[in-house]
């Protein structure tokens, strides 16, 4: 065993201070360490998608990241983006439009969807489903998934055109 | 799927990371992305003990464009390729590679040096830099050199690289002319079955010059000079293509995998191949 190492990562926000060797995997830091369980582990093998989070603004794998590449880094998961009393357009949207059957996946759905939709803010059914690519999901078969994405972005331009 | 503990170390320069190569010999292994490196020590099919990141090393992920020539540097993401327009309207082949690899989470961490120098055969950039006649800078205690990609590769995961030296660059001239790479997967984030990458200067309706590699269909990329040979001189007719088709089967080297057996590639190769070239062809 290597020694522990004292690691800082701001989780949603909030700083976070611990120990911990360097082998560990981002997604055991975020669930087990700092109990927050929304990334899920679909396949720990880069595969699935279900433990997607957004490091200093890239959507990340966090199964395939080891903790040491992540000190002093700022990350974003589904519990940062909305919460029951107040859902972001994309939860509201899945939630609408049928984007999910068992959840599984949705956390790592919505977390990637959330950052596609700041790189194209109105994308097509062929854009959606090419940025998608990284997650996977056993149940919907994609088409709600695309709707709810699609109608979150409808939701959000318009609500950004208001604001203007 | 932990891997074995390591050290980890995460360098403000190259120097430091030189030394800490020096220092633990092949005992040591930089990680740039992890995306090829992460997976292997968790299978512990690598071992790792004393781990190098490169993220704190700076000057290592600029993408620079001259008149003829485009410089890329080893930390360059494959999202960067991807994003970056000047590039691709000077080399859109590179844009059009990079799409084709993983998907988009893995494309964010991937990087251009990790991918050619890891010398996995199932890695796109590898015949793409050989097509381009790219150059790779590596550095090490005693300085620098230039290796070309078409000698870099010298067996599955074994390159022209020493364990002490890293890869800070790739170069190479603006290309001319039509270009394709074209990749056959089974689904999206797959590794390739085969793939081509395809360069063309026509004059007229004569073809000028071509450059042919071909990816996972061999234990290195394999650039075929003879493929290309093949095209030159010719309109692109049928016999011309067969020819690089020959040329290209004569050269590369598959083998049975849960890809498919022997004969189901080397037919695809040919499938993919001219594809590419026709491809290319249309847009040269
Ligand atoms: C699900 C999935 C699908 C994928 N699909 C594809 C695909 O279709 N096509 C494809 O090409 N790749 C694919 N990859 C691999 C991905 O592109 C990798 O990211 C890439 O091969 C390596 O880049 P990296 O920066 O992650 O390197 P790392 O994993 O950090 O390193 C890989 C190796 O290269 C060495 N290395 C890294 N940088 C340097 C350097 N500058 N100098 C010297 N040595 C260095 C490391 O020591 C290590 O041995 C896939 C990966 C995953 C997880
Ligand atoms: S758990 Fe990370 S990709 Fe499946
Ligand atoms: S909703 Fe069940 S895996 Fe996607």
């Amino acid at each position: 065993m290597s020694k522990k190492q004292h690691y800082k990562i701001t989780v949603n926000g909030k700083e976070e201070e611990f120990l911990a060797e360097p082998r560990e995997l981002l997604i055991h830091t975020l669930r087990e360490r700092l109990k927050i369980t929304g990334p899920h582990i679909g396949c720990e093998t880069s595969h699935c998608g279900a433990c997607t989070v957004t490091v200093n603004g890239k959507s990340v794998k966090s199964c395939t990241v080891f903790v040491a590449q992540a000190d002093g880094t700022e990350i974003t998961t589904i519990e940062g983006i909305g919460s029951p009393d107040a859902l972001h357009p994309l939860q509201e949207a899945f939630k609408e439009h049928h984007g999910l059957q068992c959840g599984f996946c949705t956390p790592g759905m919505i977390i990637r969807a959330s950052k596609l939709l700041e790189e194209i803010p109105n994308p097509s059914e062929e854009e959606i489903r090419f940025g998608m690519a990284g997650n996977i999901c056993r149940c919907t078969g994609y088409q709600n998934i695309v709707k709810s994405i699609q109608a979150a972005a409808a939701e959000m331009n318009s609500a950004k055109e208001a604001a203007e | 799927m932990i891997p074995a503990a390591f050290e980890y170390y995460r360098p403000k320069d190259m120097t430091g990371v030189l030394s800490l190569l020096g220092e633990h010999g092949d005992n040591a292994r930089v990680i740039a992305g992890g995306h090829s490196l992460i997976p292997m020590m968790k299978l512990r099919m690598a071992d790792v003990p004393h781990l190098i990141d490169l993220q704190g090393v700076g000057g290592l992920d600029d993408i620079e464009l001259s008149a003829n020539s485009i410089r890329i540097g080893a930390m360059v993401t494959q999202h960067d390729i991807i994003d970056h327009n000047g590039l691709a309207s000077a080399a859109p082949i590179l844009r059009e590679a990079a799409l084709q690899i993983a998907d988009p989470q893995v494309r964010y961490m991937g990087t251009v040096g990790g991918n050619v120098a890891n010398g996995d055969p199932g890695n796109d950039m590898p015949g793409l830099m050989q097509c381009l006649d790219a150059t790779f800078t590596v550095v090490g205690l005693d300085g620098e050199r230039d290796i070309p990609a078409r000698q870099f590769y010298e067996a599955a995961y074994m390159t022209a690289r020493e364990d002490e030296e890293v890869l800070t660059s790739i170069t190479m001239l603006i290309p001319a002319g039509g270009y394709a790479y074209e990749k056959q997967k089974r689904k999206i984030g797959d590794y390739a079955t085969a793939a081509a990458a395809v360069l063309l200067t026509k004059e007229g309706n004569t073809c000028k010059s071509a450059s042919i590699a071909m990816t996972n269909l061999s234990d290195i990329p394999v650039y075929s000079e003879e493929a290309g040979a093949a095209l030159v001189g010719s309109s692109l007719d049928d016999t011309a293509i067969k020819a690089a088709v020959t040329a290209v089967l004569g050269d590369i080297d598959p083998s049975e995998d849960n890809r498919g057996p022997v004969a189901f590639k080397k037919h695809l190769a040919g499938v993919i191949l001219r594809r590419a070239i026709e491809r290319a062809w249309s847009r040269a």
